[in-house]
């Protein structure tokens, strides 16, 4: 199974705008979160635990503990600042 | 990048500056039950001192497309069910903008003035901590950064009972899922 990722923000200016990533059956934005940090480099730093960050699945506001699914859109970005 | 602007949609993602005047006669435009309309315009805001190095050059607002309108709409779509309120409509946007620039649109008419004062507080206390937009602030000295969420937002948007963990300590308590339709009583902030 695969998904596409999007940065956004400062996440986007170290990251790039996005990535595909196969991933298996129940996989929470959590884990997919722990398995880019585990990547090292920019991405241990940009997505560190300890940063606060939000995510979104699918184009809505998410928990970590949201299982994607095949083919999802995952979103990971720092706390907004719109209005 | 911006989407074509529908200019009756009720929620516009847009570089292009906006009219208050004209969006105002736009909501009212053919609706006698109008009575009130409230409304709430943000600016690029300076707090620096005239000549301070770190003073404001320019803000760069980026967004989510498709992702933004949505949480919007959704948005609305929560105010028409909690206020007796006529119509909504929002506009925010996006690039680059200079200081004093308008920056969002909220505009609410309803019956009788109270519950439009009240939409619109409440749309703007959810935009601020739940729609996807970040702001980079460029100083006169030329150094770039990302504006900080504030927690005084979270708090802002606790006062009707909906959660953001947006500035939050703990991103994965961060849940902020649309509420039900309120069955309870609307009660106004208290602060």
């Amino acid at each position: 199974m695969s998904l596409q990722i999007r940065y956004f923000a400062s996440l986007r200016e170290a990251l790039g705008p996005g990535e595909a990533v196969a991933h298996h059956e129940g996989l929470t934005l959590g884990a997919l979160r722990d398995a880019l940090i585990a990547r090292g480099g920019v991405h241990a730093q940009v997505l560190a635990r300890g940063r606060v960050l939000r995510c979104a699945l699918d184009q809505v506001m998410a928990d970590e503990s949201a299982v994607v699914r095949d083919g999802a859109e995952v979103a990971f970005f720092p706390p907004v600042t719109g209005g | 990048m911006t989407q074509t602007a529908d200019p009756v949609a009720r929620v516009r993602i847009q570089q292009a500056d906006f009219d208050l005047g004209a969006e105002v006669a736009a909501l009212r435009a053919g609706d006698p039950a109008v009575g009130a309309v409230c409304s709430f315009v943000g600016t690029v805001r300076d707090r620096h001192a005239p000549g301070d190095p770190g003073a404001v050059q320019a803000m760069a607002l980026e967004h989510y497309p498709g992702m933004t309108e949505r949480a919007i709409e959704a948005m609305i779509d929560e105010a028409l069910r909690r206020f007796d309120i006529r119509a909504a409509r929002v506009i925010h946007r996006v690039g680059d903008l200079l200081p004093g620039d308008q920056i969002v649109l909220v505009v609410v008419s309803s019956a009788h003035r109270g519950e439009s004062f009240r939409a619109c507080e409440f749309l703007m206390d959810w935009l601020k901590t739940e729609a996807p937009f970040w702001k980079k602030e460029t100083a006169a000295d030329g150094s770039a950064q990302w504006i900080d969420a504030r927690v005084s937002d979270d708090a802002a948007l606790a006062r009707w009972g909906i959660r953001s963990g947006n500035a939050g300590a703990c991103a994965s308590d961060a849940t902020s899922p649309l509420p039900a339709p309120s069955a309870a009583p609307i009660t106004p902030p208290t602060a």
